[in-house]
């Protein structure tokens, strides 16, 4: 399966999605990222419980956060899939690449630019 | 432990929009435990004002750190060199610590970045439920260890009022009648003729309607040298 | 019983009559006359005249300022005081405001949570509770004493009463016990919740009469006749420790809609009968909600008039 994806995705692994925090979702944005999406295994197949069910709690309280400061809600999002969907998975990035790039540059990125200028 | 909740992150950003060096000062304590005002919480407000103030071209300088105990001069103490540094600071302690920041660093802008809800225990994950009312005079022993003060709506030392029904309070379904669970532990415990005597109205006085408390506690204070001389 | 106050309804009721009560419930509004209006269309058909005191937390006229009122009109009326809304500071002031008007009866409450009414964001007070108040009354009248202590050179004169509801939680014997605290705490008159689950009340005045409560206090058996379908519907599910069985409500389904208002006196008239044959009950109060000119039908139906005359 030689599945073309966007390029420009920057894979982060994490054992489980439970341990991404919300701290960590909005470190990207502060780092400049356009758009995170955290990617789960399916609802009800955590290895370890509950871990993606946290990690769409945190993802909503992040959307939350990023509608207040400025940044956008729909720059942030959750999906669920199994490690066997490389199909979904290619689908989803140019999805989530595709939306990202119709709302433009994240405002922080643009500030950053601006003041290296 | 006292139980704080987050204030909505725009009531923040609309305290602190107009300065540019903010310290967000968290406390290790309570609010810690409730996760309203520890360290975790310090460092997604402090990324989230950075968001803010970035996306609106200020310029600005946002620091995120904690202390023990901002209801202690002591530690309160150690954030001498920050506080200074600072234009405001947003106190994510419960209403006791972020007034003794502010009485501490009294020339500071001091900002709330909590609400202060109650004194209550942790139910379950994310559920928080006040037991005392901080009325400062128990009566859990005449109410089988549970307080009519705190848990029934109207504080009624003389319940259940007629409006409790399956154990629910009036109030909401959701409320259970506190009388309730009084009168289902003075039976396990056989104490059910507590109810036949009227109990006396309350003396409100060291609740808060005595006004501000202060505890003074002889036995707990600094040690001061007495007069004279102890060889004489 | 000895009487102990110029009440006319203590004084009925200790001759060993059935006292007959109603409330009137004050406008939402600075508009006396209608309080008086409902005061004529009950007077000659009650012994006295409750007046709820912001019931359901909903602000209307005060209840003293229309005790006084129907004092004037030469009904007696019964003051109602819920704890909820003033401390101790100000219900002793208005015991004694109401006193001094020649205001002889009192229904001591603690009241609705001020979230059902139309301020729920207004602070409670809940200084006292409805015994407390009841003990409050007790110690004026009988020591001449504020709670402070303080000694007073003209007692107030208040027949106490309370109210109790024998179909709230946790069960029926609590209910009664609760009973029994508040005559205990001085109560001398009790008037019930709207009675619609009979077997129930026979149940707690059963245990009432047993304990000797019934003899220390006079207990009057509320009354709330149906004015719809709809209504008794909304007492089932919406008040809070009302208790009303199934076959009422099938009663009134099965009679078109036009009548069932009639159907809803007729059915009243019924349990005021079959109430006025339980040891125990000493008399009735009938709370006719914005329905005071069926009072006098009530009354009637059930064999309670002309009313005594003390």
């Amino acid at each position: 399966m030689r599945l073309q994806y966007p390029t420009d995705i920057h894979i982060i692994k994490v054992p489980c999605t439970g341990r991404v925090d919300l701290f960590h979702l909005l470190q990207a944005f502060e780092q400049g990222a356009d758009g995170v999406f955290v990617a789960g295994c399916l609802e009800g197949d955590c290895h370890y419980m509950h871990g993606n069910l946290y990690a769409r709690k945190r993802v909503e309280r992040a959307k939350e956060i990023l509608a207040a400061t400025g940044i956008g809600r729909d720059r942030v999002e959750m999906y669920n899939l199994s490690a066997g969907q490389g199909t979904r998975w290619a689908e989803i990035c140019r999805e989530f690449d595709e939306r990202i790039r119709n709302l433009g540059p994240s405002p922080i990125r643009f500030a950053h630019e601006k003041k290296a200028a | 432990m006292i139980k704080a909740t987050p204030k909505p992150l725009e009531e923040i950003i609309n305290y602190v929009k107009d300065f540019n060096k903010i310290l967000v000062a968290g406390c290790d304590g309570c609010v810690t435990v409730c996760e309203a005002g520890g360290m975790k919480e310090a460092k997604v407000l402090g990324s989230a004002l950075r968001l803010y103030f970035t996306q609106a071209g200020k310029d600005h300088e946002v620091v995120e750190t904690t202390v023990t105990r901002q209801c202690d001069k002591e530690y309160l103490a150690e954030l001498k060199d920050m506080v200074e540094n600072a234009d405001a600071v947003v106190s994510i302690a419960c209403g006791c610590g972020i007034q003794y920041l502010t009485e501490m660093y009294n020339d500071k802008i001091v900002f709330p970045g909590v609400d202060t809800h109650f004194m209550g225990i942790n139910a379950d994950r994310g559920i928080f439920e006040e037991r005392c009312a901080g009325c400062g005079q128990c009566v859990l022993a005449s109410t089988g260890g549970i307080c009519p003060i705190a848990r029934c709506s109207k504080r009624m030392l003389n319940g259940p009022c007629g409006g409790s029904e399956a154990g629910k309070c009036e109030i909401s379904k959701d409320t259970p009648c506190g009388w309730h669970l009084i009168y289902e532990r003075l039976e396990k415990l056989g104490q059910v003729d507590r109810f036949t005597q009227p109990v006396d109205p309350k003396n409100w006085r060291t609740s808060r309607d005595g006004g501000p408390r202060v505890i003074i506690r002889e036995d707990l204070r600094k040690a001061e040298p007495q007069h004279g001389s102890a060889h004489s | 019983m000895e009487p102990k106050t110029p009440s006319r309804l203590e004084k009925i009721m200790a001759a060993g009559q059935l006292g007959v009560t109603s409330e009137v419930g004050p406008p939402r509004g600075a508009d006396g006359a209608e309080i008086e209006h409902k005061g004529h269309l009950i007077k000659d058909y009650v012994d006295a005249v409750n007046v709820t005191d912001n019931q359901t937390s909903v602000v209307r006229l005060c209840s003293l300022a229309s005790c006084i009122r129907l004092k004037q009109m030469g009904i007696d009326p019964v003051l109602q005081m819920t704890t909820r809304d003033r401390n101790r500071i100000a219900m002793q002031s208005d015991i004694l405001g109401a006193a001094s008007f020649g205001i002889h009866n009192m229904l001591c409450l603690t009241g609705d949570h001020q979230t059902f009414g139309d301020h729920p964001m207004s602070a409670n007070v809940f200084d006292l509770d409805s015994v407390q108040l009841i003990q409050t009354v007790k110690m004026m009248r009988d020591e001449g004493k504020l709670l402070s202590g303080f000694e007073m050179k003209v007692r107030p004169q208040i027949f106490i009463g309370a109210a109790e509801n024998p179909f709230a939680g946790p069960n029926v014997e609590l209910r009664a016990l609760r009973l029994g605290k508040k005559i205990a705490a001085g109560a001398e008159f009790i008037q019930t919740q709207c009675i619609y689950n009979i077997p129930k009340f026979k149940e707690w005045m059963k245990i009432a009469v047993d304990k000797g409560y019934a003899e220390k206090a006079y207990i009057m058996a509320g009354i709330t006749p149906f004015k719809s379908l709809g209504m008794a519907r909304y007492m089932k599910t919406k008040v809070p420790g009302m208790d009303v069985p199934d076959n009422l409500i099938d009663r009134l389904k099965g009679v078109p809609k036009e009548k069932q208002a009639d159907e809803g006196i007729k059915m009243a008239i019924e349990m005021m009968q079959e109430l006025k044959e339980v040891p125990g009950v000493r008399g009735f109060h009938i709370m006719a909600i914005e329905w005071e000119e069926k009072v006098p039908e009530l009354v009637k139906g059930a064999g309670l008039y002309p009313r005594p005359q003390v």
